[in-house]
């Protein structure tokens, strides 16, 4: 396998890594929203994350060529193989953190879709068209959640700003590269995600600032997801993910 | 009669649906308001068990379907409920009567979901059994409530469809795979058949609803129907019948099978089935740890209502 390759195959998997464990945890809400029609909405956005997790995988897949299939990708890997930014794997929490964690999760790929969509490899920039257009819809929704929860009750300013705070310092490794992605993105095949940090940071303080929240200090910044340097969460995710799957091995569903 | 309850009668008698507007007598009315509600109930709280399984899905495939099934039934609770308001009960008020227990819901959710084939098993016979029921109700006289029918009939026969297929997948897969299904298939076969309610001698709305055409068919007569099409299906699964009585009556036209065990069913529908107590303190949860999230809706609405009024003066 080529070095490019290898590469992409490596990049894939990570993009399908943070679709499918952020799908994972916004359908955790089913059942659990306010009112009906926001279980309908997190089962919206999560079809949509777990869409795109099989699209990443199947191309992983594809360029392993080594007989596994997305279900190979998802199920039969452990926490410490899986490449996720940490931002993603963190648990539900209450409304408000997982609304903040979609809004910061959000603008990065409104972000940065729009540089993979221009990417030389194609399967990559056709998973970005389908994905903008979802993305437009995801960041309307998470963006007019923070607006009411910030500016709304004194609870909810309180427990939004919280969020904030809590989740801040795992947006630093979103705009982290390594030698993986910077080959790739010197091919013209991967974005260069350091580029990225001054838009995001410019569209999410402008909706924190409207919506009565402040922007927290860079003071701290926990990384490793794509390292497998994970937090503890995500091995409890994955436990309960994998059971059925890895309980029936070889099994067809 | 009145000249209005003529009307109403002659409606009715032709076929002709009752609208929103529409003069109605107040049981009618109330009648409608119980059967439609428990239905929305039903969809809402039908979450649960199949909910209970989408962290768990076995493979992506499987978790996407599921994931939008259960969003199809949360769509179809909303949209029965927006059915009833027309009658003039708010959604509020509803929700609180499924708390307090004044409102009822299928009691076939009151059964847990043990291993994935209960997803399976779900979609297929609990949604099979509810098409056969809404089919019927397709033609209830009510009308909002007879289009509401119609649009949901569709997405419930892709569903049944759907769990038929993640059944079959199991029959013919491992022999872990199949036993599981089989123990599914014991499991919700008895409950399923039981959705279509008591014996038409012992149920209490049955004989009125008929006569205003709310329901078109009785309990007995749906349930038969869906005892015969399940035989063939179970067959086709390679899986064996639950009900070692199922026996073809030549003369009947149809199958005869073993009773229910009504004394189950009364017990589960005066609350005191495998679960009832969990599906409702569910509910409850997580409508109050929703409350300060709607609080802040109603706060954020009313600081820009006030703002646009400022600006405008
Ligand atoms: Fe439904
Ligand atoms: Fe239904
Ligand atoms: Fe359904």
């Amino acid at each position: 396998m080529s070095d490019i390759k290898a590469a992409t195959l490596e990049y894939a998997t990570r993009l399908g890594d943070d679709s499918v464990v952020l799908g994972h945890r916004i359908s955790e809400w089913v059942s659990y929203g306010p009112f009906l029609e926001e279980d309908i909405a997190y089962g919206n956005v999560s079809l949509d994350y777990i869409g795109r997790a099989r699209m990443f995988y199947t191309y992983a897949a594809e360029l392993a060529d080594d007989g596994r299939d997305e279900d190979d990708f998802a199920f039969m890997r452990n926490d410490r193989e899986y490449r996720n930014l940490l931002l993603m794997e963190m648990p539900k929490g209450d409304f408000a953190y997982s609304q903040v964690r979609q809004l910061f999760a959000d603008v990065y790929y409104t972000v940065l879709l729009p540089e993979l969509l221009q990417s030389k490899d194609e399967t990559l920039s056709a998973i970005a068209a389908k994905a903008i257009k979802e993305t437009k819809y995801h960041l309307r929704r998470s963006r007019d959640w923070v607006l009411r929860l910030g500016d709304g009750t004194e609870e909810s300013h309180k427990r939004t700003q919280k969020a904030v705070d809590q989740l801040w310092g795992y947006t630093h490794e979103l705009f982290d590269m390594d030698e993986t992605e910077q080959l790739l993105a010197d091919e013209g095949i991967g974005v260069d995600v350091s580029k990225l940090r001054d838009a995001w940071f410019k569209m999410v303080s402008d909706i924190l600032t409207e919506a009565t929240l402040t922007v927290p200090e860079d003071s701290w910044a926990v990384r490793g997801g794509r390292t497998g340097y994970h937090t503890e969460n995500l091995g409890h995710m994955l436990t309960e993910m994998q059971i059925v799957h890895r309980s029936h091995p070889g099994c067809k569903w | 009669m009145t000249p209005e309850e003529q009307n109403f009668m002659r409606k009715i008698e032709n076929e002709e649906k009752i609208e929103p507007k529409d003069w109605m007598p107040e049981e009618y009315r109330k009648n409608l308001i119980r059967q439609i509600s428990q239905h929305a109930h039903s969809e809402v709280i039908g979450m649960q068990p199949e909910g209970n399984w989408i962290t768990r899905a076995p493979s992506l495939r499987r978790k996407a379907v599921l994931l939008s099934k259960v969003q199809d039934e949360a769509g179809h609770g909303l949209y029965l409920y927006s059915a009833c308001e027309t009658l003039g009960i708010s959604r509020s008020e509803m929700i609180e009567q499924l708390q307090t227990g004044k409102a009822k819901y299928s009691s076939i959710f009151n059964y847990p979901t043990l291993t994935w084939a209960d997803v399976g098993a779900i979609g297929w016979l609990v949604d099979g059994a509810a098409i056969v029921n809404q089919v019927s109700l397709q033609r209830t006289s009510y009308g909002p409530y007879s289009r509401g029918m119609i649009r949901i009939c569709k997405e419930e026969s892709f569903h049944q469809r759907q769990g038929y297929e993640a059944m079959l997948a199991l029959a013919k897969g491992s022999p872990d795979q199949k036993a599981m299904a089989q123990d599914a298939l014991n499991r919700f076969y008895w409950p399923a058949l039981m959705m279509f309610g008591p014996h038409d001698s012992e149920s209490a709305h049955s004989q009125k609803s008929m006569e205003w055409k709310i329901k078109r068919e009785t309990n007995d007569d749906l349930r038969q129907k869906f005892v015969d099409q399940t035989v063939k299906q179970i067959e086709v699964l390679g899986l064996e019948h639950p009900d070692k009585n199922i026996k073809w009556n030549e003369e009947r036209g149809h199958y005869d099978s073993s009773d229910l065990n009504w004394d189950e069913f009364w017990s589960v529908i005066a609350g005191n089935g495998h679960c009832n107590r969990q599906r409702i303190e569910h509910h409850v949860a997580a409508h109050d740890e929703g409350e300060w999230v709607r609080d802040a809706i109603t706060a954020y609405n009313e600081k820009k209502r006030v703002k646009k009024a400022q600006n405008a003066a």
